[in-house]
């Protein structure tokens, strides 16, 4: 199974297997990965499941959509280039090993 | 104030974010989640969304899995209702459990579905979407159904029409209004989603009562007046009753709703009210109203609001900007602000498929309707964010 690392604000490390096509975000929260709230349910709605992308992995990244283009603006920790919403980043075998950053805040 | 025993009753979106946004501060005191659903606390868009169109397990509506609850030392008392507030000795009652003292109680008690005003309607195919079991059950009975007649033209009704249409059955959607989504849109979306619906197969009928509910063999026979429409399996989408008996029975004031002031606090301070149950004070369009709302949005801000409270800040008076969202037949609308009570619209259209409805009373901007355009929507709600904040502070002073 794909593995995705998840960092946290303060530099704790966890490294989670997860089904092909489940998203980073779902992945975090039934690992109880902290620090990602994915308050809509993953459907690019409310920019609360914010990542930075390690940047040795952007590009692997599938493209954004404008949904979630639009949703990053709206973050409420600093847009970086490397921002990504988790909700929209499903693993798969492109994305194995993949580290993400956690943002200090998800909610305003 | 800093309360050192937290209770909360509903473990929907609004119950669930106090407790988790109370560990996230590093609150400490002692915090119990009660509910009388068994399961484990749950997400329910994705029960008229993705898990009903069979696309997401049961588990994946879970907010987090059972470790989360013993890792943050949030007690869970699932299966149990709440009967009694002991507002003297803030205690609760509850039903086949031990009593539970609280020194902040916070009400996320949300709303059940409302009842057809018909009789008969205790079969099996007439089915409600408001919890998981629900939500399980629906789309049991969707994949045997060939007819499905859905009650009601709002967006639960109208999500699930769009889920039976693409599971390939027939599907009519009965709306007693002169048009879809009524009360939440303005006229030129519930238009589109009218085409949307029609163009898609469905058999919109507007105007339309339904008198009567029968068991008929294995379906369910409709009248309406003088027609009549058999269904195999019948939705009932009619909106939602806020669950503020306990609070009513409590002799906390409550009027279609727990009332609150604008720092969420029913009228015993010891006790906050959030989500769908509360009535909270709302400035639109310059005047103070009420306000009652459904939606993940609200029931989430309230909840922080309600936690930095329980954590022991001073968080200024309770002003959000609204917003919601719903996605039927792959379109997606997203409302900010409120718009009933708009009285001119000004619509920038990109395709006749993207495009963002604004509604004004007068000049002021009441909100934003946005079709496959976030972008639109994401701009808009910072625009009725920042003008809400100018509203709120004081007019400098007039020198003469």
């Amino acid at each position: 199974m794909p593995k995705v690392t998840y960092v946290q604000p303060v530099g704790a490390r966890e490294t989670i297997d997860i089904a092909p096509a489940k998203s980073l975000m779902l992945g975090a929260q039934s690992n109880g990965v902290e620090g990602i709230l994915g308050e809509c349910g993953g459907q690019a709605m409310c920019a609360t499941c914010h990542v930075y992308v390690d940047s040795k992995d952007i590009d692997a990244l599938p493209p954004m959509s404008e949904d979630e283009e639009a949703m990053l603006e709206d973050t409420a920790s600093e847009r970086k280039p490397t921002s990504r919403l988790s909700c929209q980043l499903e693993a798969c075998d492109d994305l194995d090993g993949i580290v993400v950053y956690l943002p200090e805040e998800q909610a305003l | 104030m800093s309360a050192r025993r937290a209770v909360v009753i509903g473990a929907g979106h609004g119950g669930f974010t106090v407790c988790a946004t109370l560990r996230t501060m590093g609150w400490d005191g002692e915090l119990t989640l009660v509910d009388s659903d068994q399961m484990l606390p749950y997400q329910r868009p994705p029960l008229s969304k993705k898990f009903l169109a069979g696309e997401e397990t049961l588990s994946d509506t879970h907010f987090r899995p059972p470790a989360f609850y013993d890792d943050h030392d949030i007690g869970l008392v699932l299966g149990h209702r709440v009967i009694g507030i002991d507002r003297a000795a803030r205690t609760l009652d509850v039903e086949g459990g031990q009593p539970l003292d609280y020194d902040h109680l916070v009400l996320a008690t949300g709303a059940r579905p409302r009842q057809l005003p018909v009789a008969d309607i205790s079969s099996e195919s007439v089915c409600h979407l408001h919890t998981a079991d629900h939500s399980v059950n629906l789309r049991e009975r969707i994949a045997a159904s060939e007819r499905v007649v859905v009650i009601g033209g709002g967006f639960i009704g109208l999500e699930a029409a769009s889920m039976a249409t693409h599971a390939g059955k027939e599907v009519v959607v009965l709306e007693v209004a002169a048009r879809l989504m009524g009360r939440a849109v303005s006229e030129p979306i519930s238009r589109y989603f009218h085409d949307l619906h029609t163009g898609a197969g469905v058999d919109v009928r507007l105007l339309s009562t339904v008198s009567s509910l029968q068991q008929v063999a294995d379906r369910v026979e409709l009248r309406l007046g003088q027609s009549r429409l058999t269904a195999d399996t019948v939705v009932v989408g009619v909106g939602v009753v806020p669950n503020d008996a306990l609070a009513a029975q409590a002799g906390l004031a409550t009027s279609d709703g727990i009332l609150v002031d604008a720092q969420l606090r029913t009228t015993d301070p010891n006790i906050s009210a959030i989500g769908d149950c509360a009535r909270f004070p709302h400035a639109i369009a310059g005047s103070q109203s009420a306000i009652r709302l459904e939606s993940v949005q609200n029931a989430s801000d309230h909840a922080r609001h309600i936690a930095a409270f329980i954590a022991g800040e001073q968080p200024s008076p309770y002003d959000v900007v609204p917003w919601f969202w719903t996605e039927q037949h792959g379109r997606k609308l997203q409302m900010a602000g409120l718009t009933p009570g708009y009285d001119r619209t000004e619509i920038v259209e990109t395709t006749p498929d993207k495009f963002s409805v604004y509604c004004y009373a007068g000049t002021e901007l009441l909100g934003c309707e946005s079709v496959n355009s976030p972008r639109d929507h994401a701009h808009a709600r910072k625009q009725l964010a920042a003008a809400r904040r100018s509203s709120a502070e004081p007019s400098p002073p007039v020198t003469v």
